[in-house]
C-alpha cells in the first residue's frame, strides 16, 4: 500500500463529493433532525430527566453518534458496492498505477472523513438546539473518526461477502437497526436485563455515545475506556476487510 | 522470447478459476511498435490473457513480463506505461466527460497543469471537444468508447491493451476507432487488442493469434495465416477454432 496513490482515490471521492455533496447532504441531515424534533421535543415531553438530563439533552450526542455511524455504513456498503460492481469504478482505478489495497484504504478513509463531515454538521446542529454543555464535545471528533473507521472496516468485510445488492438488507435489519436502538442513544443500556447490557459493550456505537455523551458534559475522564476500545478495534479489525476485498476483486 | 526487444513475453501462462482451465499455457512475445489481436471464440481465454498482462489477474502459472517488469511482483511500475481500454463502460458516471479525463490523469500523478491542455488535445484527438461538460449518460455508446480511449492514453503508454474495441459501433464510429488506432500505431505505440471483427484484425494487425479453449493454435501475420490455411481470416478461424462448440 502506498499512501500517495490511496490519497489519488481519495482526491477522486472528495472530487465527487463536492459535485453532488448538495443532493446527498440534505438527507443525512434532515433525519438527525427529524429524531432530535420527534423523540427529544415531543416524546421527551412525556420522559422524566434520565441522570439529571432533560431527554433531548440525552439523545442528542446519541444522535451525533449515529449519524456519522450511517455516513460511514452507507459508503462502504451500498456505495462501494456500486463502485465495485455496477459502476466498475474499480477496474477503471486498478488500471493505473493504484493497487487493490491503495483502493481499499481509500475506500475505508474516505467512510470515516465522512463520518467525521456528518458528525460535526450533527454536531453543530445540537449545539444550536442549545442542548451542549461544554465545548469539549469538539474533542470527540478524533474518535469519530476512528469509530467511522470502524464501521467502515464492518462494511466493507460485508461488502467483500455478499452475493448481491439485495443481501445489505439483512446486515441492516439485522445488525445495523439493532446497533440504533440498543446503543445507550434513546435510553441508557443498563435499564436492560444485564445479559443484554453486557452485549452492547462489544459494540462500537455503544462506546462512540458513551463518548459523545460525556464529552458534551464536560466529562472526559469516565469514558478514557471507551476512546480505547474505539481506537484497539480500529487497528485489530483493520486487515480483515483488505484480505477479504483482495479475494472478491482478483480472482 | 524474451530478449529486450520484446515489450510483452508469456511463458507456460495458465490461469485457472476453481476447476476451470481459462487459459491452458501460452507463449507469447510481442515486439515494440507492433499491433498483436487475439481472436478466438468468446470464452477462449482472450480476455484472460488481456487482464493477466494489464496486472489486473496474477497468472495460476507461468510468468509473464511486461516492459521485462514481473506482473506479479512490479505491477504499478507496469501500470504507469499502459493504457487500458477495458469491454464494458467504466467511465465514471459522477464526472464530467472533461473530470474524466483529469481524475485519470491524477492516478498517474499528472500535476492539473500538465493534465487540463492534455485533456483538451485528447479530447479533440477523439473528436470529442465539444463534449467536455457534458455528463458520461448523455454520451452515446460511440462516444463513450472514443472517450475510453482518450481516457487510456492520458499517460501516454507504451503499449495500449484495447479489448473488443470497436464492439457494438455502427460503422462510422468503426471506422473513427480505427483511424485513431492506425494514428497511433504510426507514433509507434504497441497496440494489443481482441476482435471478433476480421476486418479489423486484417486492417490494424501485424500479427494475431488466434485462440481456442485457452490455448494459442496459431500465431502469424493474417496474410500468412491466408496463405498457409486457405481463404479469408474468417475461414482460418473456422478451420482453427470451435472444435469444443462441435463436442
Amino acid at each position: 500500500m502506498k499512501i500517495r496513490r490511496a490519497w489519488r482515490v481519495l482526491q477522486r471521492h472528495w472530487t465527487v463529493y463536492t459535485k453532488l455533496y448538495k443532493s446527498s447532504f440534505a438527507l443525512n441531515f434532515i433525519e438527525p433532525v427529524l429524531y432530535l424534533l420527534a423523540m427529544g421535543m415531543g416524546l421527551g415531553m412525556f420522559v422524566a430527566d434520565i441522570n439529571g438530563q432533560s431527554y433531548i439533552k440525552f439523545i442528542g450526542p446519541g444522535i451525533i453518534a449515529s449519524s456519522s455511524m450511517f455516513a460511514a455504513v452507507y459508503e462502504c456498503t451500498y456505495g462501494t458496492y456500486i463502485r465495485m460492481t455496477f459502476q466498475k469504478t474499480f477496474d477503471a482505478i486498478l488500471a493505473t498505477p493504484v493497487n487493490i489495497d491503495d483502493l481499499i484504504a481509500a475506500e475505508l478513509a474516505w467512510a470515516a472523513v465522512k463520518s467525521v463531515i456528518y458528525g460535526v454538521t450533527i454536531m453543530i446542529v445540537v449545539a444550536l438546539f442549545g442542548i451542549v454543555d461544554s465545548w469539549l464535545l469538539v474533542l470527540a471528533v478524533p474518535c469519530i473518526f476512528l469509530c467511522g473507521l470502524i464501521f467502515a472496516e464492518i462494511s466493507m468485510i460485508t461488502t467483500a461477502l455478499v452475493p448481491g445488492i439485495d443481501s445489505f438488507s439483512y446486515f441492516y435489519t439485522l445488525f445495523m437497526t439493532p446497533l440504533f436502538l440498543f446503543s445507550g442513544i434513546f435510553f441508557p443500556v443498563d435499564t436492560l436485563p444485564r445479559a443484554v447490557a453486557g452485549v452492547a459493550w462489544f459494540t462500537p456505537l455503544y462506546h462512540l455515545v458513551n463518548i459523545c455523551r460525556a464529552f458534551a458534559a464536560g466529562k472526559v475522564a469516565v469514558v478514557l475506556g471507551s476512546v480505547v476500545w474505539i481506537a484497539v478495534v480500529a487497528v485489530v479489525l483493520a486487515l480483515v476487510p483488505f484480505r477479504l476485498m483482495r479475494r472478491r476483486v482478483i480472482q | 522470447m524474451a530478449d529486450n526487444n520484446t515489450i510483452v513475453a508469456a511463458q507456460g501462462l495458465v490461469k485457472k478459476y476453481g476447476i476451470v482451465t481459462a487459459v491452458d499455457g501460452v507463449d507469447l512475445g510481442i515486439a515494440p511498435g507492433e499491433c498483436f489481436g487475439f481472436l478466438g471464440p468468446n470464452g477462449a481465454g482472450k480476455t484472460t490473457v488481456m487482464r493477466i498482462i494489464s496486472c489486473f489477474l496474477p497468472p495460476t502459472s507461468g510468468t509473464v513480463t511486461v516492459f521485462g517488469l514481473d506482473v506479479t511482483k512490479e505491477p504499478s511500475r507496469i501500470k504507469s506505461r499502459l493504457g487500458v481500454m477495458p469491454q464494458e463502460d467504466n467511465l465514471d458516471p459522477d464526472l464530467s466527460v472533461f473530470e474524466n479525463l483529469i481524475v485519470y490523469a491524477r492516478y498517474f500523478d499528472i500535476p492539473k497543469r500538465d493534465s487540463v491542455p492534455l485533456a483538451n488535445e485528447l479530447l479533440t484527438f477523439v473528436e470529442l471537444q465539444d463534449r467536455g461538460g457534458m455528463n458520461i449518460k448523455e454520451l452515446s455508446g460511440g462516444m463513450k468508447r472514443r472517450l475510453m480511449l482518450a481516457r487510456a492514453l492520458v499517460n501516454t503508454p507504451e503499449l495500449l491493451i484495447l479489448d473488443e474495441p470497436t464492439t457494438g459501433l455502427d460503422p462510422h464510429s468503426r471506422r473513427a476507432v480505427w483511424e485513431r488506432l492506425n494514428q497511433l500505431k504510426f507514433r509507434n505505440t504497441t497496440l494489443l487488442l481482441t476482435t471478433h471483427y476480421m476486418e479489423e484484425a486484417e486492417r490494424l494487425c501485424d500479427r494475431v493469434a488466434i485462440m481456442d479453449s485457452g490455448r494459442v493454435v496459431a500465431v502469424d501475420a493474417p496474410q500468412n495465416l491466408m496463405e498457409k490455411h486457405g481463404g479469408d481470416l474468417e475461414d482460418v478461424y473456422l478451420k482453427l477454432t470451435g472444435r469444443s462448440l462441435e463436442d
